[in-house]
């Protein structure tokens, strides 16, 4: 028996009754489209995290609270925050940096009868050039409004284009919670990134956010910045000695708080998305497994349908090889177009995603390769035991089936 | 099987031929003997009817004939060669180059038309599609259905599907045909169109055919019957 021919009676076998091939192929096309969509927007996301890390410069690092085993029992509670002293600590001791402390509250701001919600960041103007992001037009905080929490604050772009259509925001009233401040500056550009609006942004003295907005007198994280390339190493060491010994930590014990740099960010972000792929790919294999099972039953229902006909071809002629080919040839086939069609629906739905989300379009031929191979292996696995079972027919019994 | 002129006295040679052939289903107290000692030889273009009711062992010495079935005990000698412990791939190939089936229910292949039902054994023995779709052609005209080529079963009556059954028999020009019960679906005047139809093929193509039937109206068309009871031979002999 030529090979074309069997690929012929499996095509026609398949076409004869679409309605359920299409069915069949679905649980397939479903399965490859989310493989492709999952693993593609793990890695759009990775690839967004390890850009987005590099653009903040390397000379950064970020000291944060952890958790202590203070609790009750020596459980894991959240760490006491840092307060301005400690900001103003290692300014002064650690030689070679600029500190920004900051605290951050989201809140609605309200202009004429624009309102917007964003995020507030108490600061202070070592924030500019710690962070990379220089004013645009206006000026910095005074150092008085800093000591004092002045109502005033500076402005992100998108807040300058959606709320002041044509109007200059510098002098002008804009309020923030319930307090009302003046617009002394607006930030220069960010654009976005992974999502999220970088210009969507207050900034305020970070007095001015801790008594009117947060109420309390705690510092979320310090921005600190090496002056001189290569001694962040140093730094680091020194901001965790000077933190050990202000938050009284015993020697021997375990840090309350992280000092991290932009490297060690970047790779924590990359492990988060990188086992966020493998979870949601393994997830989106099973459903390709779920087809493969959907495949085999139909395939078996098919077999005991086609009884007679396997008889017939087996007086006639067809070999134990030829009627095991005939079936696994008809449900790699199907397996195989409900690859095609789901490499297709997944690249454009992976399309869409990433451009609704801002994400890079990452294309892995690894991945579609693997979800377009899996499909066709699952055809062959799944497909099996129907087409052995075919293969085994007794021709009589066959025949005579009803 | 050579086809030089002999000369007319000389007997044709043996080529299906059964010496104490048994076929046991079951074991002690349920033992089944469909096929109780059986011996048989059939010349080459001879046509054979087997008789006998049902449970005699008729359909089940047709499908050791056919290769369909092996036996318990006992050889089978299909063209001199012991076919009787062969492997169903083996028998699946002599099916293949050597036989043809008619059955009762025609089995045409429900959605495929007559020409794809009759290519259908060409397509096993892997001829290409044009030197096929000929001989399939020719295989329908000669069962005067050439101009139905196209029509799949459902719009084919009895007699028609028959005859495309029959073309499918003897597209691959096998040495022998293994017709069972091939008018039991039919009406009498059809039954007696396909029985003529059957003759004149066997004599033009001086083909061996084997057919069972209950109806000794059909086996008076053969020259030789073969009477079955209780998986024993009784007769051979001229039809009564």
């Amino acid at each position: 028996m030529r090979p074309v021919d069997t690929l012929v009676i499996a095509v026609q076998a398949i076409g004869r009754n679409k309605l359920r091939s299409f069915l069949t192929a679905l649980g397939i096309i479903i399965g490859v489209a989310s493989v492709v969509v999952m693993v593609h927007l793990g890695r759009s996301a990775t690839r967004a995290v390890t850009e987005e890390i590099a653009s903040i410069g390397s000379n950064l690092l970020f000291v944060m609270p952890g958790t202590s085993q203070r609790g009750p029992g020596g459980l894991r509670i959240p760490a006491e925050p840092f307060e301005l002293a400690d900001a103003e600590a290692i300014e002064r001791e650690v030689p070679g940096v600029v500190v920004a402390p900051s605290l951050s509250r989201s809140a609605t701001v309200v202009y004429g009868n624009a309102n917007e919600s964003v995020s507030v960041e108490g600061t202070t103007n070592a924030y500019f050039e710690v962070r990379n992001h220089p004013l645009a037009y206006g000026r910095p905080f005074e150092p008085a409004e800093v000591r004092s929490g002045a109502a005033v604050c500076i402005i992100g772009q998108t807040l300058v284009d959606d709320m002041y259509l044509d109007a200059t925001p510098l002098g002008s009233t804009l309020r923030v919670g319930r307090t009302a401040c003046r617009v002394v500056g607006v930030l220069s550009a960010k654009g976005t990134s992974m999502g999220q609006d970088r210009d969507r942004t207050v900034l305020m003295p970070i007095k001015t956010v801790q008594r009117r907005l947060a109420g309390e007198l705690d510092v979320n994280v310090m921005y600190v910045s090496a002056l001189v390339d290569g001694t962040t190493p140093r730094v680091q060491d020194d901001i965790e000695a000077l933190l050990r010994q202000r938050r009284r930590i015993a020697p021997g014990a375990e840090d309350d708080f992280n000092v991290r740099d932009t490297q060690d960010v970047a790779d924590a972000l990359e492990r988060t998305t990188n086992t966020l792929t493998v979870l949601l790919g393994a997830i989106a294999a099973v459903s390709l497994l779920v087809g493969g099972i959907g495949i085999m039953n139909i395939m078996l229902v098919s077999v005991t349908e086609r009884t007679r006909e396997i008889g017939i071809r087996l007086a006639i002629g067809a070999r134990t090889a030829d009627v095991l080919t005939q079936f696994l040839v008809e449900s790699v086939v199907l397996s195989t177009i409900g690859g095609i069609i789901g490499l297709a629906i997944g690249m454009s739905a992976t399309w869409l995603a990433t451009a609704q989300l801002d994400l890079p379009f990452v294309l892995s031929p690894g991945t579609m390769a693997l979800g377009f191979g899996f499909s066709v292996f699952i055809g062959v696995l799944f497909g099996f035991i129907p087409a052995r079972k075919a293969a085994h027919l007794n021709p009589i019994d066959a025949l005579r089936h009803e | 099987m050579s086809s030089h002129a002999r000369p007319a006295a000389e007997p044709a040679p043996v080529i299906l031929e059964m010496a104490g052939i048994f076929k046991i289903y079951g074991s002690g107290a349920a033992e089944v003997r469909a096929l109780d000692g059986v011996d048989l030889a059939i010349r080459a273009g001879e046509f054979v009817a087997v008789m006998g009711p049902s449970g005699s062992g008729k359909s089940t010495c047709m499908n050791i004939l056919g290769c369909l079935d092996v036996p318990t005990a006992g050889s089978y000698r299909f063209h001199g060669v012991d076919v009787s412990a062969l492997h169903r791939d083996e028998l699946a190939l002599l099916r293949r180059h050597y036989m043809g089936f008619v059955f009762q229910s025609f089995n045409l292949l429900p959605r495929v038309h007559a020409l794809g039902n009759v290519e259908l054994p060409l397509v096993y023995q892997g001829v290409r599609p044009a030197a096929r779709r000929a001989r399939a052609l020719a295989a329908l005209e000669a069962v005067h259905l050439g101009d139905r080529a196209g029509a799949v079963p459902s719009q084919l009556s009895g007699g028609q599907q028959q005859r495309v059954a029959i073309a499918r028999a003897l597209v691959t020009e096998p040495s022998l045909l293994l017709a069972d019960e091939p008018t039991g679906n039919l009406d009498t005047a059809t039954a007696g169109d396909i029985m003529s139809l059957l003759e004149s093929l066997r004599r033009e193509r001086r083909i061996t055919i084997v057919m069972v039937t209950h109806e000794p109206d059909i086996a008076a068309h053969a020259e030789r019957v073969l009477q079955f009871v209780d998986g024993r031979l009784v007769r051979d002999g001229p039809p009564a």
